[in-house]
């Protein structure tokens, strides 16, 4: 596939630009950054969050008034995907001692903890277990470790400076403190394969937004390699972890004395509905890019679509910090095939600039990433009008790959991003010798349930951890926290759902009462609608196929 | 059975349409040629719940075996990332009953005998070569797995590195062999055991659980939005060309 000849000839233009960044970098000269003061002007202008039209009020439930994306507000208004009357809670078809809600990484490393703690783990997942953003996750993970240089003083500033100073102290000190140590869980005690020096000493990098070079990594495939042991660990003791796929929870189940006791699985191939009693619950269920917000490209997983907000929601705990999302500056725009793909943030920080038509560089290539996005929709946006036309109608702006194996030698980027190597060789394109196109694409839910330090929500026995979590990033989250995030929460997740199960959990009737007040709640604020939620699954089906699926219920032997 | 060769017709009707005849497990189906399989598939009117995952070539889970008409050959490929070609014959394998061993990774020692003793299977390997034919990710499997057979965990670590354990491997294998798992334990193994430990990374963690940090971010946390502010802007960044031996100026809060 390669180039066609009309971005080739505008590739020149970089590469003539090429030799005097490299030379600026050399010097150590960088491209100013947008002082702190500057930001919020220029995320107001340019930054998707604050398109008027995009948000809505919800108008029922804990956080009634609370205007967030039109997308999730339309789950929290809908209905549940099944009858609460019709489900019989006096048999469960699955019991244990802590059902974990989500396959990811939060959701494994909670079911490790929990085991550690004696407990018996079910986990029920949406899809395969490690089908998760956790897989996707490329750059790194950031943890003050390098004690001659930085400390979890150093990288509590920059995760506060991230989230806009918006950030819960209690959450963020959690996060920094945990950080080494869950390093060495699992680099030295799980065996993870994180890319180290001869001597042991693990290599790090820099991201947007950091201090000191600080987030560790696998190659370009740090999020893949944490995802894969982790699910070889939980996969070494059947005995006590369970793993339930094709399985996502659509209900959390109550008790009598107002704990979180169990939850309705839905089984996406059999159809049938299982109650599953637990004595804690922890929900793990991650993000919700696939919802697409304001119709942007996704580099989210298949499953990514908010279920746990709905979940959590319905049984009162409250959301917050859901009025920003993340959208990640560096999305492939070209070839079609690889649009909304996630080009990792290690290119830019590795040094590689970010620039326009004309080879110009337009923004610093390490800001945070709600203004390094702002940036590049200003670049590429008619006022400015410097954005690369793709074949498709779209517009992009270069990353010019290519200087790394300049500033670090040549071989640098094979070595570095075997990942996005493979990949773009499938379309004819050699990243170490072209820029990529990009545009920001949608990333990161940084906003969620509301936890405290130990995981705990508002509802008891209910603990949440990962990307379904609020108040860790505040209002945007820096690259390498959320590997660091589900790991660090995971397990403070597992460890206290398992304390919880043996001490406070109570045998109990078990309700679904929360669903129907809910749905009353629906009812009386006037919401008139068809829509289910949890939508568990995206819809990229053909509309024209869709449209002769006639059948509306079980018509004799087949639906 | 469905055929393999296109007509004068269809290769006409193709032009008319923009569209190209490809086949879902012998199913002929029209869809524009610049999608992927997985995109295709879709368009043809499936609603995936098996055989897609991450949609970005790194879960595994868009196993994908497929042929072109008039070849005998089998190729392989994640559906995620691999574009149509007219008249492709497709076929997913979302799941392969491969059988993974179950191991306490404490207990372990990094040698051959251990692959060996967990993964007996390894040595019923005839070299076909196979695997590595059969692996979308381009790993050279048989390599990792003749140096598993030798004990040498490095090489099989290393070499493995990019699986994305969708099973192709496992599945295509004549020796019933279970290449991507047996790939984890050697990663594993090497990581844990012959990798160098990170002394920093030690020393970090004892410094913190013996409260070093407590009291400097007890402080920052009491501190005012306006401080907060400041210290930020303040705060030494290492620049981006350094090396390992980078040492702020100013030392204090280390």
């Amino acid at each position: 596939m390669s180039y066609p000849p009309e971005m080739n000839e505008l590739i020149k233009r970089v590469e003539k630009t090429r030799p005097a960044r490299v030379e600026r970098k050399k010097r150590g000269e960088e491209f100013p950054s947008i002082p702190l003061e500057k930001r919020g002007e220029m995320l107001k202008k340019y930054h998707p969050d604050f398109i008027k039209g995009n948000k809505r009020p919800i108008k029922i439930g804990p956080n009634k008034e609370y205007a967030i994306s039109n997308e999730v507000v339309d789950l929290l208004e809908a209905k549940s995907r099944v009858d609460p009357d019709k489900i019989n809670l006096s048999t469960a078809h699955f019991e244990t001692d802590v059902l974990i809600i989500g396959g990811g990484g939060a959701g494994n490393a909670a079911a490790l903890l929990a085991r550690q703690q004696g407990a018996k783990v079910l986990i029920a997942t949406k899809l395969r277990n490690g089908d998760a953003n956790t897989m996707m996750a490329e750059g790194g993970i950031q943890a003050a470790t390098k004690l001659e240089k930085d400390s979890p003083y150093f990288h509590y500033l920059d995760v506060m400076g991230g989230g806009h100073f918006k950030n819960d102290p209690e959450l963020v000190y959690t996060l920094v403190n945990k950080a080494p140590k869950v390093m060495k869980w699992l680099v030295e005690d799980l065996g993870g394969m994180f890319s180290k020096f001869p001597d042991g000493r693990l290599k790090s990098m820099h991201g947007g937004g950091t201090s000191r070079k600080r987030m560790h990594y696998a190659g370009d495939i740090t999020g893949a390699e944490i995802m894969r042991t982790l699910r070889d660990e939980v996969q070494n003791y059947p005995d006590d972890i369970k793993i339930l796929e094709f399985s996502p929870a659509v209900e959390l189940i109550l008790n009598e004395h107002g704990q979180c006791a169990g939850a309705v699985l839905y089984n996406m191939e059999t159809e049938e509905y299982y109650v599953v009693k637990a004595k804690a619950v922890v929900l793990a269920t991650g993000g919700s890019g696939r919802l697409h917000i304001q119709d942007y490209m996704t580099t989210n997983h298949y499953g990514a679509t908010g279920d746990g907000l709905v979940l959590g929601y319905r049984a009162g705990v409250k959301l917050c910090f859901l009025h920003t999302v993340q959208y990640h500056p560096t999305g492939a725009v070209f070839p079609e095939q690889a649009e909304g793909l996630l080009i990792t943030e290690k290119f830019r920080g590795a040094g590689a600039n970010l620039v326009n038509i004309d080879g110009e560089q337009f923004v610093y290539e390490r800001e945070p990433r709600d203004v390094e996005a702002s940036g590049i929709i200003r670049e590429c946006s008619p006022e400015v009008g410097k954005g690369v036309p793709t074949p498709t109608g779209k517009f992009g702006v270069w990353l010019d790959s290519p200087m790394i194996d300049m500033l670090w030698g040549e071989g640098t980027v094979a070595k570095e991003f075997p990942g996005k190597v493979i990949l773009f060789k499938r379309y004819d394109i050699d990243i170490s010798k072209e820029p990529m196109l990009i545009y920001p694409t949608l990333h990161y839910q940084n906003g969620g349930l509301e936890i405290n330090a130990k995981s705990e929500t508002s509802l008891p026995g209910l603990f949440v951890a990962g990307e379904i979590a609020g108040g860790i990033h505040g209002e945007n989250r820096l690259m390498g926290n959320s590997l660091l995030d589900v790991t660090v929460f995971g397990r403070i997740a597992g460890e206290n759902a398992a304390v919880f199960a043996k001490q406070k959990a109570r045998v109990g009737r078990l309700t679904l009462e929360h669903v129907k007040r809910y749905h009353k709640e629906l009812e009386e604020a006037g919401i008139v609608t068809d829509r289910v939620a949890p939508m568990l699954l995206p819809d990229y089906s053909n509309p024209e196929v869709r449209k002769k699926q006639l059948t509306s219920s079980y018509l004799g032997t087949l639906r | 059975m469905a055929q393999t060769t296109q007509t004068k017709e269809e290769l006409a009707e193709t032009k008319e349409t923009g569209l190209i005849p490809i086949f879902i497990m012998g199913q002929k189906y029209e869809v524009p040629p610049s999608l992927t399989i997985q995109k295709a598939l879709e368009y043809a009117g499936y609603q995936l719940i098996r055989g897609c995952g991450c949609r970005g070539g790194i879960c595994g889970a868009c196993a994908t075996v497929y042929r072109k008409p008039g070849s005998y050959r089998l190729e392989v490929g994640l559906s995620c990332q691999t574009v149509v070609e007219p008249y492709m014959y497709i076929t997913q394998i979302p799941f392969f009953p491969a059988n993974k061993a179950t191991y306490d990774i404490n207990l372990l020692e990094p040698t051959g005998e251990t692959v060996a003793s967990l993964y007996p299977e390894i040595f019923k390997c005839i070299g076909c070569n196979t695997c590595t034919r059969s692996c979308p990710m381009d790993i050279d499997v048989l390599e990792y797995i003749s140096q598993a057979i030798r004990g040498n965990i490095r090489r099989a670590a290393e070499e493995s590195f990019d699986c994305v354990m969708c099973g192709l491997c496992a599945a295509r294998c004549p020796s019933e062999l279970a290449q991507y798992l047996t790939a984890i334990l050697c990663r594993r193994l090497y990581a844990k055991y012959q990798l160098a430990k990170a002394e920093h990374l030690e020393k970090q963690v004892k410094a913190l659980e013996a409260g070093k940090f407590e009291a400097d971010l007890r402080a920052l946390m009491q501190t005012k939005e306006e401080q907060l502010k400041t210290l930020y802007k303040e705060r030494e960044v290492e620049p981006a060309m350094a090396d390992e031996t980078w040492e702020p100026k100013d030392k204090s809060h280390l």
